[in-house]
């Protein structure tokens, strides 16, 4: 086992997404993030990879864009308000079916909001990361060593379906410090992108990554074929843990810095009799429905906990159809909440249950 | 099984508060506890308060945000004041006693007075409160092994400043002898 250190969860992405094979940083600085970007700059000159930072956070994401369509491995990061000027070359990636890693370290919202960390960008990661009808890959990692761990899956996945993915981290996980270990695993060995926009000496026909169709049945065929892989991803790639979640009557959901919290509180509930447990789901899109059905046979309630108004609770109440009632506890604008506030919740719902 | 430690570490941006959490986070990582570690940040740090929260259990984390400690060390009266009733009954509480001109008025804590800042500069060692205070913390609580303790200062010293290694040491011991 390689030795254990203590890192910054902003840090740990950066290092992880190098030994992940990334040669290719394009970013804008801006709290809570900006240790992911300062620790690029001073690692991608070393490695012989590429640092930029760009005049803006629309043309990060744009040269991330030229970047994965040329075929290399290609990641920004930002934080809320930079993540909503970079979705416009975001829903350009999804519309060219090119690869991307995107890191957004949220901090409170609307606007310019806070620095402090939030979740509130939910809804902008899972349902509309820009115009058009696309899905990104959406992980919610909720410590250190699982931003180091679900780096590289992104990045995998993002190439094995021709999509962008994103890291939905947050300020506190940014910020924070928790021991972490890396892999010993070598020269990562990238998959061939056949499809990719780069030099090839005349030796076969170009190829064009493009975003742009005219002919509106063959976006519409585009579009269906594209949402025809969605659904083999929503089949197979869902995942989430689960606490305690067999014999529990009220299970609570919770993703990222959130679901840390309502650990806490789950275990509160029950040195006090209650018996509550935890689902958590680790990725956002697609959203683990599996996991909520099953949880739903035995489950009297449910508990979306999150930093932000709700926006999880309707994705809850598809998942289990309506079957179960569905409540929600929540602190916004960069507040986190404490354990012994969700435990007063539990406490309030199962006397209504 | 030894017991948790839930800390609160507060004073002014500058005194060394964030490098303190992680000398204590690396004790207890040292001696193979969880660990978690988490900042203040944004404008406060630029001269105002900073503080640092620092877990360390045998158990998973939860929250890394500590609302109740359990340990809370003060090197300015604003952070004694804000933090002094957050502190869990039969909780530590660490005062730099020349910065801090107050007594903790609870008599449901353990309240320790160390003029750290003033032993700092009568020692040679200007700036080495933080470090001061981590040694009597360690005295008090025993929140890790001393060999542990040792092994977070070397740790936390990059190679570049390996000259202070000696300096934090002597701070470790002036702490504990206090």
């Amino acid at each position: 086992m390689s030795e254990r250190f203590l890192m910054k969860g902003n840090e740990a992405l950066a290092e992880a997404a190098i030994r992940a094979g990334c040669k290719h940083f394009f970013g804008y600085p801006i709290t809570p993030q900006t240790e992911l970007a300062a620790y690029m700059s001073k690692r991608m000159p070393k490695i012989g990879g590429t640092y930029l930072q760009a005049e803006s956070e629309l043309a990060a994401a744009n040269m991330v864009l030229g970047a994965s369509a040329a075929g290399v491995r290609a990641m920004t990061s930002s934080s809320s308000p930079g993540i909503s000027l970079k979705t416009e070359a975001i829903s350009y990636m999804a519309g060219s079916d090119v690869p991307a890693l995107i890191i957004n370290v949220q901090r409170g919202g609307p606007g310019l909001g806070g620095i402090q960390p939030s979740q509130a960008d939910y809804w902008q990661a899972t349902k509309a990361t820009g115009h058009g009808d696309f899905q990104i890959l959406v992980f919610a990692p909720a410590t250190v060593q699982e931003m180091v761990d679900l780096v590289s899956d992104a990045f995998d996945m993002a190439d094995k379906y021709r999509m962008p993915a994103m890291i939905l981290a947050d300020g506190m996980l940014g910020q924070m410090m928790e021991p972490v270990e890396f892999k010993e695993e070598g020269e990562k060995v990238l998959p061939e992108k056949p499809w990719a926009a780069c030099g090839h000496h005349n030796q076969r026909k170009h190829n064009v990554v493009n975003s742009l169709y005219l002919t509106p049945q063959a976006l519409e065929s585009l579009v269906k074929e594209r949402f025809e892989r969605y659904e083999k991803i929503k089949a197979t790639e869902q995942r989430a843990s689960e606490y305690l979640v067999d014999d529990a009557d009220i299970v609570l959901v919770a993703f990222g810095a959130s679901a840390r919290v309502a650990h806490s509180a789950v275990d509160m509930a029950r040195e006090q009799g209650i018996k509550a447990g935890l689902i958590r789901p680790i990725t956002l899109w697609p959203f683990p429905t599996d996991c909520l059905k099953k949880a739903a046979q035995t489950a009297k309630g449910f508990l979306s906990v999150e930093m932000n108004m709700g926006q999880m609770v309707d994705d809850v109440k598809l998942a289990i159809n309506c079957s179960k009632p569905v409540d929600f506890f929540g602190r916004t604008g960069g507040v986190i909440p404490t354990p012994q506030e969700i435990l007063d919740r539990i406490i309030k719902f199962g006397g209504e249950l | 099984m030894s017991k948790d430690f839930n800390m609160v570490l507060a004073g002014f941006g500058g005194q060394g508060i964030l490098f303190a959490g992680k000398v204590i986070a690396y004790g207890g990582l040292n001696d193979g506890k969880e660990i978690s570690w988490l900042p203040s940040y944004g404008p406060e740090m630029r001269g105002g308060t900073a503080n640092c929260s620092v877990c360390i259990s045998d158990k998973t984390i939860g929250s890394p945000l500590v609302v109740t400690p359990d340990v809370l060390v003060a090197l300015n009266l604003p952070s004694f004041e804000k933090f002094i009733d957050t502190v869990k009954p039969g909780g530590t509480v660490i005062v730099d006693s020349f910065l801090i001109n107050k007594k903790v008025e609870r008599d449901d804590v353990n309240a320790f007075y160390v003029p750290a800042t003033k032993l700092a500069e009568e020692n040679g060692i200007k700036g080495l409160a933080n470090i001061i205070l981590v040694g009597k913390l360690f005295k008090e609580t025993g929140f890790c092994s001393e060999e542990a303790l040792y092994k977070a200062v070397e740790k936390c010293i990059p190679a570049r400043k390996a000259n202070m290694l000696e300096f934090n040491k002597k701070a470790l011991e002036i702490g504990m002898n206090s």
